[in-house]
Order: C-alpha cells, then structure tokens, then sequence
C-alpha cells in the first residue's frame, strides 16, 4: 500500500501539473490550427490572385473572354459551367436521395438496410477520378447514341424547355458532367436525409399510422415537416460537393472556353476543370493570378452554401433537443 | 371509398417509386465496379508492377511501378503528418471544449474543410509553398494530402471519443489520474478502434485524390525518390493516360483505375468491420 502511495505521491508533484497543462495547450494549439486553415486557406488565395483582382476588379466575374495570349480574363463561362452542371446534378439527386431515404427508414426489411446503407455509401467512396473515366469512357458514348437522341426527341420538342435539349450530342458537355455529379452527391444527400428521418420521434408517426395515415402520408405530412431543415442542410452539402467536384467535371465536361448557346449538349468548362487543365500550363504573373482567383471565387461559393447547410443542420439538432 | 383508394394508389405510387430510386443509386454502382473490374483486370499483369510507366511512342508495354511506389510514399506520409494533429485536435474538441468558444468555432469549421473542395487545398499549398520553393515537388503533395487527411481524422476522433461513457472518466479520476493521463490511458484507449476507422477513412479518401497533386506533386515519368523534385503517382498518372490518344496508355490508365478502386474500397470495408466488430459488445 505504501508503494502505491509514493508512487502517486512521486507523481503529483510539479512535473505531473505540467504534464497536464502541457498536453493540454498541445491539443488546444492544434485545434486552434485547424481554425487557422480556414483562414490561412483565403488569405493565401487572395494573395495569389492579387494582380489579376487589381486588374480586372469586379468585372472579372462577368466577362467571358478567356484569352491567355492576349492577357484578357473573365470568368463567366467557368463560373456559369460550375453553376448550370451544378443545379442539373441537384434536380437529379434531390427527388433520388430522397426516395433512397424513404426506402432505407420506412420500406427496407430492416435486415437489408444495413447492406443497402453500405452500398449507397460506398458510391461516396469511390474516387472521383474513377468517375471521370468511366464517364468518359463508358459513359459518354452510350449517353451520346441512345440518351441524347431520344431527350432532343422529346424534351427538345418541348417550347421553351426544348432549345436547352438542342443541337448535336456529343456525349460529353455540360449535361454529361451534370448527370454523373448527380451520381456522385446521391450518397452524401441520401445519408444526410436518412439520418435525420430518423431522428423523427417515433410517437409522432405512430400517432399518425394511428389515425390511420399510409406510409406516404406520413413520410409527407409528418417526418418531411419536422425534418425540413435538416434536408434542406443535406441538400446544401451536396451542392457543395458538387460545385468542388473536379476530376469528374473535367474529364466530361468538353473543355472548352466558348459558349454558342444555352444548350445542356454543348460542350463548357467548370471552374474546377478550367484550373485542373489549364494551371500546369500557365505562365506565371496575371494568367496565375487569374486561375487562383478562380478557386477563390470557387471557395467563397462553397463556404457560403456549406455554411448555411451546417447552420441549418445545427438548427436541427437544437429543435431535437427541445422537442424529445 | 374513392377517397380511400385515391390515398391508397397514391402510397403505392410513391413507394414503387422510391424502390425505383434505390434501383437507380444500385444501378449506378454495380456499373461502375463491373466496368472498372472488367476493364481494369484485363490490363493487370507482372509488368505494371515491375515496369515504369513508359514514354510517349514506345513500343514495349510499361507499367505503373514508380506510380504505385510514389502514392505509397505520398500517402503513408501525409497520414503519418496528418494523424497526430487531426487526433489532438479531436481530443481537444471532445474533452476540453465542448462548450468553450474555440472547441465550437473549431468544430464547425471542422465540418466545412471536410467538403471544402480539394482542389482549393491544391491551390493552397501552391501559393505557400510551391511558388515560394519554385518547383513541384512530392513534399508538396504530401502537405496538399495530409490537410486533407486532418479533417478527417478530427472528426471521427471527437465522435468516437464523445462514445466514451461519462463514468470511465470519472472513474479514473477518482483513482486520482490527472486529466492527460485520464484521456491517454482511458478514453484514447477505448476509442481505438474508432480512431482506427477514421485514420482508415482519411487514407481511403486520399489515395484517390487528383485534383491536390495536379500543382503540388505534379506527376513523374520517372522513377524518383527525391522529395524535392516531381513526385509520380497514380492518380495523376491515370488522368494524363486516361487522356491520352494512345490505347497502351489508357489500358494502363484502367488497370490504374482498378487497383486504386479495390484499395479505396478494400480500406472502406476494413474500416467499416473494424468499427462493428468493436461496437457489436
């Protein structure tokens, strides 16, 4: 017993209060770093890019000529490539994350879900240049014969509508680059929105099946409402997934820094793929400068919309608290 | 009664069309591995991990030894760069601060670097250090990796050790064990295989990162151990075979393809059995 004593003892002098405070302000200071990236990350950004933003101002977002010889750019056409595969990916993979959720919380024998859970998550996993060149390769030829005939045949009829389902299909273009960043983002939106169907509080649905409500009434009228921010958070996420997204964009987006019309066929280019071809490239001083703008321009976006998904999520989780 | 088959009708409808939704997300990932392995297994032979990867126009068939050996090398550094700080940073969060102002500022941006675009992580590194130094290097790429791996291993460091029950703790503080030694000893400890799972997680999720190494590490035709010099890797390498007009090239580029798949997931499935087998008692 006396041992134990002086070994405690031994230990609880001075060096075991500075142990203690050591380690602690070790962990702080790394978690303190951690922050500074965030920081670090813009300050940088804007230091690259500073010739390019005194030369150009703000008129760099709305010019669209992008000429490295003449020393002239503006970076409409990546910014409205990012913005247009974007939005395509999410009108894809709202509606499918969506069903994918429902099926996982309310319809899947609950032996299967594990396995189905894992399998959708696994599509997160898989790398996005994998992405790219099954796209590329695979993909885009078949998307070209057989999809893109028929959507000019239908949609393309359409008024209004039809002039974005025009001209020649060429596989790969910005609705190509659009679909398989659907693919890519179905995960992360299908696992936020299952998780937080599950955070409905199960009397609330069972109140509802008592009254005689069917599984659609319930998932529409009762967890959908309750859960609405936090969807709205996952949707968020996966758009700035999304908008980031680079190997996959840039393997079918086509490339190509002129635009003839608002066709979704015709081929772009997305902030992402205009640096990832065009950076190693690039002569040092304004054409630099300029392409480091770009992932500013590109990193403010994201910040912004990933910012508001977690606001919202966390608006989620407080109500939870208070409601359980 | 037309009310009711009305109501029931449209349950049905929405319900086949959520299994159809599930189809489609299936659909999607039984292609994509079916493609990658059929293409890619037709292109693995001795010589990709034997030979280099070969020039533009040669006649005798490369591989992708540097390739491989340079991720391996990119990648076991940036995990052993980025692991210890991503793990005091999660043992920060979980038992110092909670509710202090840095641990919830910290956390929430936490979050956000986690689906920051990693392209921008590439651009980062570039502008500190690349066109400080003036040349592409592999240190470089190992830097662009392993911020990538801190979020990651931050993350799931602080869930797993926010599972640690309450009572552990206390108990090993009445037995008189400072703080450091508590979390060292106690809760690290039985957090293990959690953290495990997320150092897993952090490397599966770097070994098939492109866009980071396109102006850090840039890629090598060579063999190169110089981490000051051009690093090549396979991710990198794919992307320039894959776009390349010569079919040797983008055979390679398949088999590259497929064996960073079956290691992403392979690392995936580990870490998910790892996490189970822990939690199941």
């Amino acid at each position: 017993m006396s041992a134990t004593q002086d070994s405690i003892a031994a230990s609880a002098g001075g060096g075991r209060k500075f142990g203690d405070w050591l380690f602690f302000n070790l962990t702080r200071s790394f978690a303190a770093l951690t922050l500074a990236m965030l920081a670090g990350i813009i300050v940088s950004l804007v230091i690259g890019s500073w010739e390019s933003l005194q030369k150009f101002g703000f008129s760099f977002i709305w010019h669209q000529e992008w000429n490295p010889p003449m020393e002239q750019f503006g970076a409409l056409i990546p910014i409205y490539g990012t913005l247009v595969t974007s939005l395509i990916a999410l009108i894809i993979a709202v509606p499918v994350s969506f069903g994918i959720a429902l099926f996982l919380t309310e319809l899947s024998p609950v032996w299967l879900r594990r396995p189905l859970g894992t399998a959708i998550e696994l599509l997160a996993a898989i790398p996005s240049i994998v992405y790219g060149m099954w796209g590329l390769m695979v993909f885009a030829p078949i998307f070209a014969t057989h999809v893109q005939p028929f959507l000019a045949g239908t949609l393309g009829k359409l008024p209004l509508i039809g002039a974005l389902f025009a001209g020649p299909g060429l596989g790969i273009g910005l609705l190509a680059a659009g679909i398989i960043l659907a693919i890519m983002i179905i995960p992360f939106i299908a696992s936020v929105m299952r998780d937080v169907f599950d955070v409905t509080p199960a009397m609330l649905k069972e109140s509802a099946y008592g009254v005689g409500s069917t599984t659609w009434e319930v998932i529409w009228n009762v967890v959908l409402p309750y859960t609405k921010v936090g969807v709205i958070g996952g949707i968020m996420l996966g758009l700035g997934r999304a908008l980031g997204e680079t190997m996959a964009v840039t393997f079918v987006i086509g490339n190509t820094n002129f635009l003839s019309g608002i066709s979704l066929f015709a081929p772009g280019n997305s902030i992402t793929s205009v640096l990832a071809n065009e950076f190693g490239e690039a002569t040092p001083g304004i054409y630099t400068g300029a392409l480091i703008e770009l992932g500013l321009i590109l990193f403010l976006i994201t910040l912004a919309v990933l910012v508001s998904s977690k606001l919202l999520l966390l608006r989620l989780s407080k109500h939870e608290g208070t409601k359980t | 009664m037309e009310l009711l088959t009305r109501r029931k009708l449209t349950n049905k409808f929405a319900l086949t069309l959520s299994m159809l939704a599930m189809g489609f997300g299936l659909f999607w990932l039984t292609w994509i591995l079916l493609t990658t392995f059929e293409l890619g297994i037709a292109g693995v032979s001795l010589d990709l991990f034997t030979k280099m990867t070969p020039p533009p126009g040669a006649n005798e068939p490369g591989g992708l030894l540097n390739a491989i050996v340079g991720s391996v090398i990119m990648v076991s550094l940036a995990t052993a760069l980025g692991t210890p700080i991503g793990i005091l940073a999660g043992v920060y969060l979980a038992e110092y601060g909670r509710h202090t102002w840095l641990g919830n500022s910290t956390r929430f941006i936490n979050d956000i670097l986690l689906s920051a675009p990693s392209i921008v992580i590439g651009l980062f590194i570039y502008a500190v250090y690349v066109a400080k130094v003036g040349n592409f290097s592999g240190i470089s790429g190992v830097f662009a990796l392993a911020l990538i791996v801190i979020p990651v291993v931050v993350a799931t460091t602080e869930n797993m050790l926010k599972l640690v029950p309450d009572t552990l703790r206390e108990a090993a503080f009445a037995l008189g064990a400072p703080k450091s030694t508590v979390i060292m000893k106690v809760t690290l400890k039985a957090s293990t295989a959690g953290v495990i799972t997320g150092i897993l997680l952090a490397v599966a999720r770097i070994a098939g990162e492109t866009a980071p190494l396109l102006f850090t590490a840039l890629s090598n035709q060579f063999w190169s151990l110089n981490l000051n010099e051009p690093m090549a890797n396979l991710p990198v390498t794919i992307f320039k075979f894959a776009m390349s007009p010569f079919k040797e090239w983008q055979q390679i580029a398949w088999a590259g393809v497929f064996l960073i798949t079956l290691g992403v997931l392979g690392l995936n499935i580990v870490a998910r059995v790892i996490f189970r087998q822990k939690h199941k008692n």
